[in-house]
């Protein structure tokens, strides 16, 4: 009991630093590709800005509108940081020398239960945009529940290859069954699927049509300030950091290292992968302008929903035949 | 046994609270409190697939409707006032009935001897082989082979039931496609202008 206390802890602590980085690095990445510095006044190389974004945060006035159902709009930012860290209570992220997993629980089910608690993510959104009281953040929040249900469809189904080749739901599992060979290589249209639902499910860009700044002021959270925008905010990038771990361990190989370079222990290569995915969502918002609604919805429907189904069955195909 | 009655209070506290909420958004987080304290209890019986799969499927996907459907219907905050004689007397006398055969039954179970094993020598399947009740293998199993013609029946019931609901609900005109529906509208269109200057 305590060992768990003492171990979900640390675990808190390192997921709020890594998000609390992730932000200063996606600034000063967003500044690179834009030929401009990034945020560089706050401490050397602009390394405290993390601390003084979240002073400024704690500090800033608490607004609830008028308009807004008050224990619901106080409910919703609570509900999304709470799934948002929920996750890392099975996330293993790496292995003993007995195969025993780095994680708070190894739940056999694991796979499955980060479907879950992501499925349960979308409440704070929708609440959030709901409770509002105010149109803006009733449209971001609508548009962001469709969104979300119809994407996490192809994603399931984008799992369930990697479970077939697997024949385990447990994550643990699911790394050490890709000792050999990464399951990026036999599920290649599965990583593709993935990666692009994975953006998809954290509203970012080119999906951020829940927050669209252009059309809708700032979405399902344009009426929240302080620290509850702050909760809205953190939990949008621990769970760009949980789909990152997802991407990991399901296609990457987890902690398992590549082409025998076991000089690393495997921590260190797992935060390698989770580093690289989580470099190329930054730069994806670099990149990309944002889809067209309609389009996004087409999209997920009619062109992933029948190519993660067709994968899924030929994956079926492939490992009933052998 | 502690963390049983805990669940228990919540259960009913909640399953309370969403039948006697005024607002309709809250009947619908606290079924969520229920469906997730349900999910827990599967959790307390080792029905680790079954807890998620309650998780996924009522709190995800069907509770989610229930959201949208208020959030796009009552976008309004105003709550649903409800009157007493809004009860029915026939419901609540059998549910009162259901209450007394509940308890009941739980009494009897808790007197009974010893709880056997459920189903490790039934002949209902696979389900609890191994003392791994609701584990995902077993449920397969279960689902894919022993037990494959009533799921695909229940399977069927529902298309049905979805059939049903579209033809009772939706839109009956026939169906046009976009390209010539825009064309009619058009002309309807022109007409009325043209109407409209003499």
């Amino acid at each position: 009991m305590l060992i768990v206390l003492v171990k979900s802890a640390v675990l808190l602590l390192v997921v709020i630093t890594t998000f609390a980085y992730a932000m200063l690095f996606e600034r000063k990445i967003l500044g690179w590709m834009q030929l401009r510095p990034g945020p560089n006044r706050v401490g050397p190389w602009g390394l405290l800005q993390p601390a003084a974004d979240a002073a400024k945060l704690i500090l800033k006035e608490d607004l609830t509108p008028k308009t807004a159902d008050p224990l619901i709009y106080r409910l919703a930012p609570f509900i999304s940081l709470l799934t948002a860290f929920a996750v890392y209570a099975i996330v293993p992220f790496g292995a003993n020398g007995d195969g025993s997993p780095w994680a708070i629980g190894d739940v056999n089910a694991g796979i499955l239960f980060l479907m879950a608690i992501s499925s349960i993510g979308v409440y704070g959104i929708s609440l959030g945009g709901w409770a509002s009281g105010s149109k803006f953040p009733l449209l971001g929040a609508v548009r962001g529940t469709a969104q979300m249900i119809s994407y996490e469809l192809s994603m399931s189904l984008s799992f369930v290859g990697v479970l077939m080749l697997a024949g385990t739901t447990s994550l643990t599992g699911i790394v050490n069954a890709q000792e050999r060979m990464w399951f990026l290589i036999p599920q290649a249209l599965g990583f593709i699927i993935y990666v692009i639902t994975a953006v998809a499910e954290t509203n970012r860009t080119p999906f951020d049509l829940v927050e669209a700044e252009t059309e809708l002021v700032g979405g399902f959270h344009t009426e929240y300030s302080g620290l509850r925008f702050g909760s809205f905010f953190i939990a949008e990038y621990v769970n760009m950091l949980t789909v990152s771990c997802i991407a990991t361990l399901l296609f990457m190989g987890g902690w398992n290292a590549p082409f025998g370079l076991t000089m690393l222990p495997g921590v260190a290569w797992f935060v390698l992968k989770v580093g690289a995915f989580m470099f190329f969502y930054m730069w994806l918002r670099a990149t990309l302008p944002r889809f067209r609604y309609d389009r996004l919805m087409t999209f997920g429907w009619k062109v992933l929903l029948p190519i993660a189904t067709l994968n899924l069955v030929a994956t079926a195909a492939w490992v009933a035949l052998h | 046994m502690i963390a049983f009655w805990i669940i228990a209070a919540v259960l009913i506290v909640s399953a309370l609270w969403t039948v006697t909420a005024r607002k309709p958004i809250y009947s619908v987080v606290s079924l969520l409190l229920n469906f997730a304290a349900l999910a827990t209890t599967y959790l307390i019986l080792h029905a680790e697939f079954l807890a998620v799969m309650q998780i996924i499927v009522y709190s995800g996907a069907i509770l989610m409707l229930f959201v949208f459907v208020i959030a796009l219907l009552n976008s309004g905050i105003a709550a649903v006032v409800l009157g007493r004689d809004r009860v029915p007397v026939a419901p609540a006398a059998a549910a009162a009935l259901a209450a007394v055969a509940f308890v009941a039954t739980a009494i009897a179970a808790a007197h009974a001897p010893a709880i056997a094993p459920i189903a490790t020598h039934s002949p209902l399947g696979a389900v609890g082989r191994g003392n791994v009740f609701g584990s995902i293998g077993d449920f397969g199993q279960a689902l894919f082979l022993s037990r494959l013609l009533p799921f695909e029946i229940t399977a069927l019931i529902l298309m049905v039931a979805v059939v049903g609901v579209v033809l009772l609900a939706g839109d009956l005109t026939p169906y046009v496609p976009t390209r010539r529906r825009a064309e009619q509208t058009r002309r309807a269109l022109r007409e009325a202008i043209l109407r409209e200057g003499k």
